[in-house]
């Protein structure tokens, strides 16, 4: 995909509220822009369903916590029943009810390192340098502001128009963010 | 602009389905407001004078910490009160102690997030830091206790040149999985919530270390909506997982009592009885610790006397259920009509430990009955003291629980007093140290509230914005005074 100028991320627009930022995702997206992605301070429901996004992420964790279920039980079946088997008690060596202590613990403990691993592994984290951050501006996307990028590889990127949908939205402030 | 504040806090009660009289965030405050009042106590370059003494003071018990555990490496378990019969003594009664504690953060920040309710938003954060460092005091005990804590190790199922394996069908086993599952869970639980407020950080400080350091933790967060829809899948899931967790945790604790045979501690009440009192103890150390927080730091709009309120309730209930626990465990050795539980109460009463036994019931049972009274439930004074007596009475509950049934053992030749020394001492009160010395850093360094959580707490609008007034190059200085 050619890109319109190499040098420019994106246009970045700067909103005051939430729900400006929502209606502005739905205009930029009813334009028919495809790379267009939203900033907030906080986790925001509506801009996900204005985007479209989805994520795999929680079949990921099942597999994780499948994988740490089996993991646990194996163990101990493995090591109690054919690697050492010993008389505890006169119980049977697959003496399962004893085993699901452990195996719980397993799920919970690969569960939990999937969700945290994978959370930061399919957001591309960790990530020190992103052209965003070349915006003075972005800084309070951390704080009490909302912004809009409207990306340069976009297939439908042109500055000019994206510019001028950016500034139908009511912005506080649209820039060029360079590379 | 009054009429737009007026407005705005309107709004935010609705928002919040709250209650007027006791709301769960001070009247007024804006995302900008929320944001610089808690980035502040950690990125305000002159450290407070109290913090420094209190740090201080906290540091001479973690020396004490020190001492006690090289000296316990020097010489063997022996420095110990532990004989043949009480081989549990201060190690297994401090680890059930601290580990409980910790579970009222594991509570705040997942359960009461599953049931959706507002006023754990600025707890959590300290209360699973918390968590954290009570695990981490509680996790010393039981390695010290096998007496070589560099072959602690061997607990795992580690492949070795012996052939031996660990024994799967112990609860002593199934502890060493629930609490390392646990300090591992609790870890990326507090890390994962933290990851938005670091970026927060990274942004709002002035200083190039500041911002390199906190840069770095951040992983680079720029809060993207892409990444905040995996962000709350995770946190969900996380919150999910630890509430099953916590309560296992402590069941698998009660297990190893309640698996053995020994008068006293072989009882099915145990597991929901050990766990309501992890929770009560917790509360009331976060309650310990919170109140003084609070005031020191300005933090009343935040955590208000609605989530003392709350706070003080949790631990009535609680509280009510341990009670229940006590009068079961008597009740049990009558119905038992066995000489051996009969023996053992009438021992836990009127034995030697008698003045542990009946101060844990005014500790716990009695004094607490003051949480019925709202006003006692409002005053952050009498309530910082009941959670006080409350930690003492819970940590007396596990000494009279440990000791007794273990120093009358089934035949008379066998039985034992127990005396702890002044290493015990020393050790337990090096724990407490380090625990503070771990939170004053945490105070320090790190927001004691979850900022990006708070913000869901008012309207999603900055009332000082106005089109055109903000450029990108007064970014900083419009910030400051939001």
């Amino acid at each position: 995909m050619q890109h319109e100028t190499p040098t420019l991320y994106g246009v970045l627009a700067e909103f005051a509220s939430a729900d400006e930022l929502v209606a502005a995702c739905k205009r930029v997206k009813a334009a028919g822009y495809e790379k267009v992605e939203a900033y907030s301070p906080l986790p925001l429901h509506e801009v996900n369903h204005a985007l479209g996004h989805t994520s795999k992420l929680s079949s990921l964790i099942f597999c994780g916590g499948l994988t740490g279920a089996l993991t646990g039980f194996g163990m101990q079946t493995y090591i109690s029943v054919f690697d050492y088997p010993m008389n505890i008690g006169g119980r049977p060596y697959f003496s399962w009810p004893s085993f699901i202590v452990i195996t719980f613990e397993m799920t919970v403990l690969f569960s939990a390192l999937t969700a945290v691993i994978g959370m930061i592994a399919l957001n591309g984290l960790p990530q020190p340098y992103h052209p965003l951050f070349n915006s003075a501006a972005f800084e309070r996307a951390s704080r009490n502001r909302f912004f809009l990028c409207i990306e340069a590889d976009d297939p439908r990127f042109d500055l000019a128009e994206a510019k001028k949908v950016l500034a139908s939205t009511q912005p506080l402030l649209v820039e060029e963010v360079p590379h | 602009m009054e009429a737009t504040k007026d407005a705005a806090v309107h709004e935010h009660h609705a928002l919040a389905g709250d209650r007027k009289d006791l709301p769960v965030i001070g009247p007024g405050h804006t995302l900008s407001s929320i944001t610089d009042k808690i980035t502040s106590i950690v990125l305000r370059r002159d450290t407070p004078l109290a913090w420094a003494a209190s740090l201080a003071v906290a540091s001479t018990g973690l020396f004490f910490l020190v001492v006690s555990v090289a000296w316990l490496l020097i010489k063997g378990t022996g420095v110990w009160g532990i004989n043949n019969e009480i081989g549990w003594g201060f190690a297994i009664i401090n680890f059930v102690w601290w580990i409980g504690i910790g579970h009222a953060g594991t509570l705040i920040s997942a359960i009461l997030l599953l049931l959706n309710q507002q006023w754990r938003t600025s707890i959590n954060r300290a209360a699973e830091a918390m968590t954290l460092f009570a695990v981490a005091c509680a996790g010393m005990f039981p390695l010290l206790h096998v007496g070589r804590p560099w072959l602690a190790f061997w607990l795992f199922p580690v492949p070795n040149t012996m052939g031996v394996w660990p024994q799967f069908r112990s609860p002593l086993l199934w502890d060493v999985f629930a609490v390392s599952t646990y300090a591992t869970v609790s870890a990326l639980f507090w890390f994962t919530g933290l990851i938005p407020d670091l970026a927060t950080l990274r942004d709002q400080a002035k200083h190039i270390w500041a911002k390199r350091i906190f840069g770095m933790l951040a992983l680079g967060w720029r809060g993207a909506a892409k990444h905040w829809e995996r962000y709350e899948i995770a946190y969900l899931i996380l919150a999910g997982l630890s509430t099953p967790l916590v309560v296992s945790v402590h069941t698998v604790v009660s297990f190893d009592f309640a698996v053995s045979i020994v008068p006293g501690w072989h009882a099915t009440i145990l597991p929901p009885y050990f766990v309501a009192g992890a929770i009560y103890s917790g509360f009331a150390m976060v309650l310990t610790l919170m109140i003084p927080l609070r005031s020191v730091y300005g933090l009343k709009d935040f955590i208000t006397d609605r989530h003392l309120n709350n706070m003080a309730k949790v631990m009535l209930a609680t509280g009510l259920i341990v009670a229940y626990g006590y009068v079961m465990e008597a009740f049990y050795a009558w119905y038992s009509g066995s000489q051996w539980e009969l023996a053992m109460i009438n021992n836990r009463m009127f034995g030697d430990a008698w003045k542990s036994y009946w101060a844990l019931i005014l500790f716990n049972v009695a004094i607490p009955q003051l949480l019925w009274f709202k006003s006692v439930r409002l005053n952050p004074f009498v309530l910082f003291w009941i959670s006080i007596v409350v930690n003492i009475g819970m940590w007396l509950e596990r000494y009279v629980i440990v000791v007794t049934s273990l120093e009358r053992d089934f035949m008379p030749s066998a039985w034992a007093d127990y005396y702890p020394t002044k290493w015990d001492v020393m050790l337990y009160v090096g724990t407490i140290g380090f625990f503070f010395f771990a939170f004053f850093l945490f105070i320090r360094f790190l927001p004691v509230i979850a900022v990006f959580e708070m913000r869901s707490l008012v309207p999603a609008r900055d009332p000082s914005a106005r089109k055109g007034a903000a450029t990108s190059s007064t970014a900083n200085t419009e910030g400051a005074h939001g």
